[in-house]
């Protein structure tokens, strides 16, 4: 008995035509940035997002608002900072229920950094994982294997966790169901040259490249004063 | 119901795994108020197989009796093989075969007894009460209702604090882990199960290893919320002594848990999923074997202006300094750990150029100096100025000047 007979029975079984292909959309999480919420939707859960960008683009900054976002929610979130480089005040400051968060510091090891990441989807309960690999220099990062991206999408899927990756490039290719490029539009300073000035804050460009056509958003993260 | 425990080996132990009441009547007799466990087991024949079962399990020899009240089940522990169970109401009967010196009368009372023929409990039950108290008195009374089975008192139980230690000494020095392990998870097993019986758990387990020519190796174990998790506390010892290994063969084990009430907790409805306590604590303990003790935890803020103002708990505690969630975005800054010594030109007083590792160039946007201080009552007394630059590189940047001299803290992202 073919594919096609059987798929037959069951649907006339079943009273009607059913949906084979189609995967259940994910459920999203807001980002906590009305711009790119509208723009893309939300983060997928079960599933990962890269957020990309030179330094000073903005990227820390989108990160620290979805942790705020999430934990603010009550969530359980996770930093696994491959560099050291999270700087607790700077994400209070953004609204990041610390109580909430774990920092995972790695030394300067993306290895350490991927196996850490690893174990917390394994344990669950996670909100929000972020991989923090924005200070990596390019070459450490892209000696991450494909391989490796692709058993962290897998780890990741079928649960709620929203799994974010920062870095100064794309890495994870196609294993990343959501690409958000980050550049600095512009840098506010208030006050005359000569004078006190006051970085204000800067304004940040967010491209979603990933899926489907690119659409822009874009966000001012405030600074100083 | 009464069980009583007759014969050689730690009977208490195991009378303590199945009740709270327990008194050592004599050196190799022990009796427990099993009353409530016909809810756990059933019938008085599967509380008396379960105890069996227990006692063949640590390889304790003993005679097992289970009555209606303690002395009966004395008796028939004492006098029957095996495992024997009275049905109520029957304990004349059972008892009636038993000689009279199971119940130790007095040396004069056996005298008088074997002088009248008297043997056997049944013959002893027989006798009229009151030709008893005129000539045994009130011993003789009490030894006529122990051979008839209805002598009612209440068991001398063991005050014994709680206590939850194991020890094994080894036969032989024991040098790796793995066969370490297999010791320790027989003595937390052991400790899990007691916990469990007495419906508590743990949050603090103490492990001491005396090793091959002197010297102690100690660790604790401590956890966030109680549990009886075995499986869960062998990991975390395995990753402990992995991190923080004995120097020298081991040949004593002792182990020990801090009693604590279980905690129980109804998550609501719509309450997001948080990881599960033990599991977590497993997950960070198999993380800081990976990157190191202290660098892992929850991050909390302390209540100064001084730069990496903050602390790491190894659990959330809720206990740092709280801040308002902002309106909008805020511009974050990212850590140089340490802060990369920099080489900054000046011009008209200001910074003109920056070079630092992996950071060049030209200033092209600043503001500051930023003056900060704090501490200056302590000995730890600071004070530095603070530039937030743009350089022609495309980054943006914190500077501050020391005493030490110029420094890139971090960068704005």
């Amino acid at each position: 008995m073919g594919a096609a007979v059987l798929r037959k029975d069951f649907e006339s079984l079943l009273g009607g035509q059913f949906d084979w292909q189609s995967r259940r959309a994910p459920e999203l999480a807001p980002t906590g940035v009305s711009g790119v919420d509208i723009a893309t939707g939300g983060l997928p859960r079960g599933a990962l997002t890269e957020i990309f960008g030179p330094p000073s683009s903005g990227r820390t900054s989108l990160l620290h608002s979805i942790l705020a976002s999430a934990t603010a929610r009550g969530e359980v979130c996770a930093v696994v900072d491959a560099e050291d480089a999270f700087d607790p005040p700077s994400a209070a400051a953004a609204g990041v229920r610390l109580e909430h968060l774990l920092w995972v510091r790695c030394g300067h090891s993306a290895e350490q950094a991927l196996r850490s990441a690893d174990l917390l989807i394994q344990g669950g309960g996670f909100g929000v994982i972020a991989l923090d690999f924005s200070e990596t220099p390019a070459t450490g990062v892209r000696r991450i294997s494909l391989t490796s991206w692709f058993r962290m999408r897998r780890a990741v899927e079928h649960t709620p966790a929203v799994l974010v990756s920062v870095a100064r490039q794309s890495n994870a290719k196609t294993c990343a169901s959501l690409m958000l490029e980050c550049s600095r539009a512009n840098g506010e300073w208030s006050g005359a040259r000569g004078t006190s000035r006051l970085l204000r804050g800067i304004g940040v460009e967010v491209a979603r490249r990933k899926p489907g056509r690119a659409v822009a958003a874009r966000f001012e993260a405030k600074g100083r004063g | 119901m009464f069980a009583c425990m007759h014969g050689t080996g730690n009977l208490t132990a195991i009378a303590a795994e199945f009740s709270p009441l327990v008194e050592q009547t004599s050196a190799d007799t022990v009796t427990l108020d099993v009353s409530g466990l016909d809810r756990l087991f059933g019938l008085p024949q599967e509380i008396a197989s379960a105890i069996a079962r227990r006692m063949r399990e640590v390889g304790v020899e003993a005679r097992l009796a289970l009555a209606s009240n303690p002395d009966a089940a004395i008796c028939a522990a004492r006098g029957f093989a095996g495992v024997s169970v009275i049905p109520y109401g029957d304990e004349a009967k059972f008892l009636a075969p038993l000689p009279v010196s199971i119940l130790a009368p007095s040396a004069e009372l056996a005298e008088t007894l074997e002088r009248w023929g008297i043997r056997r409990l049944h013959e002893l039950g027989a006798l009229p009460p009151l030709g008893i108290a005129e000539r045994l008195g009130p011993e003789g009374l009490r030894l006529r209702e122990l051979a008839r089975g209805e002598a009612e008192r209440k068991l001398a139980a063991i005050d014994e604090p709680l206590l939850f230690e194991d020890a094994v000494e080894l036969d032989y020095p024991v040098e790796l882990l793995e066969p370490l392990a297999f010791i320790l998870a027989r003595l937390i097993n052991g400790l899990c199960t007691r916990l469990a019986t007495r419906a508590l758990a743990t949050t603090e387990l103490r492990l001491r290893l005396k090793l091959e020519a002197g010297g102690v190796h100690e660790r604790t174990l401590r956890l966030p919320v109680p549990s009886t998790d075995a499986k869960a506390f062998l990991k975390l010892w395995q990753l402990d002594l992995e991190a923080h290994p004995p120097v020298r063969p081991v040949i004593d084990v002792w182990m020990q848990a801090n009693p604590v009430k279980p905690q129980a907790a109804q998550s609501g409805l719509y309450v997001p999923a948080a990881p599960e306590p033990v599991k977590l604590e497993l997950t960070l303990a198999r993380i800081r074997a990976i990157v190191g003790e202290q660098r892992v935890g929850w991050p909390e803020l302390l209540d100064t202006h001084r730069p990496e103002g903050w602390r790491m708990a190894a659990a959330p505690t809720g206990g740092g300094v709280a801040v308002a969630r902002p309106a909008s975005t805020r511009l974050a800054l990212r850590m140089y750990r340490p802060p990369r010594l920099a080489r900054v030109m000046l011009s008209a007083g200001q910074p003109g150029f920056v070079s630092a590792e992996g950071i060049r160039g030209k200033v092209l946007e600043l503001a500051g100096p930023w003056r900060s201080s704090g501490d200056w009552w302590t000995a730890q007394a600071w004070s530095r100025d603070e530039w937030d630059v743009a350089l022609s590189d495309g980054a943006l940047y914190r500077l501050f000047c020391e005493e030490r001299g110029w420094f890139v803290e971090g960068s704005y992202d």
